[in-house]
């Protein structure tokens, strides 16, 4: 219970020597003295420079491509179109189960068909960036201009154009055999839906849109690739998943994966955007055809934003029943979301989440993935479920209304804990929705009046709370011990937001040492076992784990060693807080420290090892009090204050806890009120920069609060549940509750900007 | 067109610097291709999100925006030149110890900007703070820890010159 207001409070029962405290992160001094090389500072000599020739259209077919003029420019040493793939498997899977591969390279390079607008079809490799870029003006492509489909609901009709002529609907888990651009209709179903709302004595429906939003991490994508002459490849980038680097280049090459080389670099945000491979093969082709020299191709922010994965536009119709005592008996939702040019939206999350937070014995879910003219959608932080949580959040406001009981108190009547079964089959395990709830309800914000208007508009609180399930996956890390009493931490996750400081601190507290004596880096594929992906919320619990395992490895082999040294038998030599000592000898002991100096005298060196599978990720909630101020003049909203809970099990580092949380908060109030891709009505993005994709400054901002919730996470040696992707799932739809607080009409679809608030305005004064 | 190579000279973190550049090259391309220093990112080359911030004769500006030409006869200064052989500069510290970096991208930016903030005016308020950075971009922070950051820089700045 919080009786005094702090900014930023962690509510811990649980105190480690290491974990949780904040020490400097180990990539610090490199990252504010621009030492620090993310993948565009990467250089090498002979580096020739690529550009991407990308579709003016959103849909047409290609005719042909002549490259002719382009090849004979001065300074030009390749090009290359997706003829020059060569033959590949029809599927393979790069750590993310298994895709077509004509549909993987069809995204890198278009073949007989384009897309979308921004759809690669061509690379250049020149002697400069300038020279790349004047001979991609001059390769001649004759289109043929198909009509093309940009929202889910239009793309299932049964005129729509159709994008994917091999694409036939699978519903319910078998293919039906029609074709259409519906790639899935799936359904989940527990208890009696039509019994649920007979009970129910209030019913809320309605449907919601949501737009294209980006990712907008300010590194646009780039590599540098060297086929060399040995037919090994080496490719240096910024990924969140060198892995699947190195898989993709290996499956859309046909080379053996032990043929390729995948180097992190520095990476400058992804949140999930980073996961897909765009220019690593492509690069590749062009370094073999330029005779083994290193391609660089580095993205203009205009082709990030028209070239890359954004996350899916929706449209989502929610129906929830409630008893009048307040007990919510009954929910469906229909969940429509665009995956972009091939089939693969995050519609299964979606579906996943979208009642998650409550218990609720009688469900329906139907989800359906819908290719539409747009880039193919990527995972954007809990993929599916901000698009879901605005619509099913605001229903939940909207039944707490009608109920005439408190927004949070509804939410912790039905809130879902330990044994609650989710519609999608799995049962909660220990879960901190209640407890969220609980700090959410206590907090100095909540009892607080609604703040004040700046600028002389209505002001409005809204509250909302979201639900994401986090996973595990493979991770692997060494350790070795250096005789001064410090260890190297090798590991393979990108590091995106502090996750060296926080997988090193999982050692330090196994061995008794400092933070600062820990020395991690992240290293190459040749260099450390296989690591999934840094994302899904994984990496400080997975591979903070495989740092903990690689630690007692380590602590194992120090006891071995000092029990040889004392000549003592192993069994009665232990390690406590990082002092070896006998059990039953009080007058043998020593420091780690000590130790770690008379390895080379004393053995063997002493190298930890680990490689982890997790179960148990341990599912996050974070619940938001927003309170906004509206200038009925303008229609512009202020964010006035803004509070974030989240359950994080246990925070390592609570620092980058914080920031996770306060990062998705403020992408979360752009996303609410501002961001959205803007298209032309054939399908041109007409605002593919960062003047008009205009995402939130410090100036559209108050200091973003936080509460950090430790509800244990039963599966994780500390606790941990994952923290990266929760607190993005409900910002948007609390907003929208505030909005609906303050102006006292509902706003249905994302963005709600001024135009969307003045209409809103408008129609309620003509009707 | 690339046109003929031009000659420059410049100040660049105090030191004098001489280089050869095309005429289209912007001053950002300069200092990352020509000088190798890449501590200046590009992030949009459009001069929207402020991750090429460098001071040029006092004033910050995009980088991206300037022609690598115009830096004839200035001073300009990168994050490279904003530690000293005493250590980091109390904006570089207090980044660090207020985790004001996740990803770090934009932090020499912000660096640069906030540096020359603080220069100008010593104890700024956090609104004039967050105009003054209004034009640098962060996507992980959420600015929270920024902002706080270069309040704690201006007390230490502050308490050393006290």
């Amino acid at each position: 219970m919080t009786t005094t207001y702090e900014p930023n409070q962690v509510l811990s029962n649980e105190t480690f020597k290491v974990v949780g405290t904040r020490p400097i992160r180990h990539d610090g001094a490199d990252k504010v003295t621009g030492r620090a090389k993310y993948g565009a500072d990467y250089t090498a000599a002979g580096l020739l420079h690529g550009k991407t020739l990308r579709s003016p259209h959103a849909h047409a077919r290609i005719k042909s491509i002549d490259t002719s003029k382009a090849e004979a420019l001065a300074g030009v040493k390749a090009v290359v179109t997706s003829k020059d793939f060569p033959p590949t498997k029809d599927t393979a899977d790069f750590g993310l189960g298994g895709q077509p591969m004509d549909r993987f390279r069809g995204n890198l390079l278009a073949g007989d068909k384009v897309l979308y607008r921004g759809h690669a079809i061509a690379a250049v490799a020149a002697t400069s960036p300038h020279i790349a870029e004047e001979a991609i003006g001059l390769i001649e492509v004759d289109y043929e201009v198909l009509p093309a489909v940009f929202t889910a609901p239009d793309g299932m009709a049964d005129d729509a154009p159709i994008l994917l002529e091999d694409l036939t609907t699978q519903e319910f888990g078998k293919d039906t055999g029609r074709k259409s651009n519906i790639a899935d209709h799936f359904q989940h179903k527990m208890g009696d839906l039509d019994k649920g709302f007979a009970a129910a004595d209030v019913v809320i429906e309605r449907s919601f849109d949501t737009k294209t939003v980006h990712q907008g991490y300010i590194e646009p994508h780039n590599v540098t690739a060297l086929w060399n002459d040995d037919d090994r490849i080496h490719v240096y980038s910024s990924t969140q998943g060198s892995f699947v680097v190195r898989a993709s280049v290996s499956e859309a090459l046909a080379v053996p994966v032990s043929k390729v080389r995948a180097t992190p670099m520095e990476i400058g945000g992804g949140f999930g955007g980073k996961i897909n491979v765009y220019g690593e093969p492509v690069a590749a082709l062009l370094s073999k055809k330029a005779g083994n020299k290193p391609v660089k191709i580095v993205m203009s922010r205009a082709e990030v934003f028209e070239g890359t994965g954004p996350t899916s536009g929706s449209h989502t119709t929610i129906k929830m029943g409630a008893t009048k005592e307040g007990k919510i008996v009954a929910a469906s939702a229909n969940l429509q979301l665009e995956a972009g040019a091939y089939p693969g939206s995050p519609v299964g999350a979606a579906a996943m989440c979208v009642f998650s937070a409550y218990n609720v014995d009688n469900v329906v879910i139907d989800g359906y993935d819908v290719v539409v003219n747009k880039p193919k959608t990527a995972a954007y932080r809990a993929p599916g479920a901000p698009n879901a949580a605005f619509a099913a959040e605001q229903v939940v406001d909207e039944l707490a209304q009608k109920l005439n009981i408190d927004p949070i108190e509804l939410r912790l009547m039905n809130a879902a804990k330990e044994g609650v079964r989710r519609a999608d089959g799995p049962i909660h395990p220990r879960i901190g929705c209640v407890e969220v709830l609980d700090a959410m309800k206590a907090h100095d914000h909540y009892s607080s009046p609604i703040t004040p208007a700046k600028k002389g508009g209505k002001t409005g609180r809204g509250v909302a709370i979201g639900f994401w399930f986090n996973i595990g996956f493979a991770s692997s890390c060494n350790i070795t011990v250096n005789n001064d009493g410090t260890i190297n931490l090798i590991e393979g996750s990108t590091d995106i937001g502090g996750s060296r400081a926080s997988i090193a601190m999982h050692a330090a507290e196994v061995l008794g040492i400092t933070a600062e004596e820990v020395i991690p880096q992240v290293v190459d594929t040749d260099s450390i076992g296989y690591t999934a992906i840094t994302g899904g919320s994984r990496t400080t619990f997975a591979t903070g784990w495989a740092a903990y395992e690689a630690a007692q490895d380590v602590k194992r082999q120090v006891v071995a060693r000092a029990a040889k040294i004392w000549g003592v038998d192993p069994d009665s030599v232990e390690m406590v807080e990082g002092v070896i000592r006998s059990k039953t000898d009080t007058e043998l002991n020593m420091t780690f420290k000590e130790l770690a100096g008379q390895i080379n005298a004393t053995g063997e060196p002493i190298v930890g090892r680990a490689a982890v599978d997790p179960a148990g990720a341990g599912a996050s909630f974070a619940g938001q009090i927003v309170d906004v101020e509206v200038d009925p003049e303008t229609g512009k909203t202020d964010v006035l204050r803004f509070t974030m809970v989240q359950d994080a099990g246990k925070a390592i580092h609570p620092s980058y806890v914080e920031g996770q949380m306060q990062g998705a908060a403020v992408q979360g109030i752009g996303w609410a009120l501002n961001e959205e891709y803007y298209y032309s009505k054939d399908g041109k993005m007409d605002n593919a920069s960062f003047l008009d994709y205009r995402m939130p400054t410090t100036l559209d901002l108050p200091m973003i609060d936080t509460v950090i919730v430790e509800v244990a996470n039963p599966g994780h040696p500390y606790g941990v549940r994952g923290v990266g992707e929760a607190p993005i799932v409900s910002p948007q739809a609390a907003i929208a509750n505030a909005i609906q607080n303050a102006t006292g009409r509902r706003m249905t679809s994302l963005p709600i900007n001024s135009v969307a608030i003045m209409e809103a305005s408008w129609a309620a004064k003509t009707s | 067109m690339s046109g003929k190579k031009v000659h420059v000279t410049t100040t660049l973190n105090g030191e004098a610097v001489e280089f050869l550049c095309e005429p289209r090259q912007s001053l950002l391309e300069v200092l990352r291709d020509v000088v190798q220093l890449t501590g200046a990112k590009e992030g949009c080359n459009d001069g929207n999100c402020g991750a090429c911030t460098v001071n040029m004769d006092g004033r910050i500006v995009d980088s991206c925006l300037v022609l690598g030409v115009e830096a004839e006869g200035a001073s300009i200064g990168t994050v490279e030149g904003i530690a000293s052989p005493e250590g980091l500069h109390p904006i570089q510290q207090a980044f660090l110890e207020h985790a004001a970096l996740q990803c770090g991208i934009c932090t020499p930016g912000f660096l640069v900007a906030s540096k020359a903030l603080l220069e100008k005016e010593p104890n700024p308020s956090e609104d004039r703070i967050r105009m003054w950075l209004a034009g640098n971009l962060c996507r992980c922070t959420g600015y929270d820890k920024i902002v706080r950051a270069v309040i704690d820089a201006a007390g230490r700045m502050a308490g050393a010159t006290a």
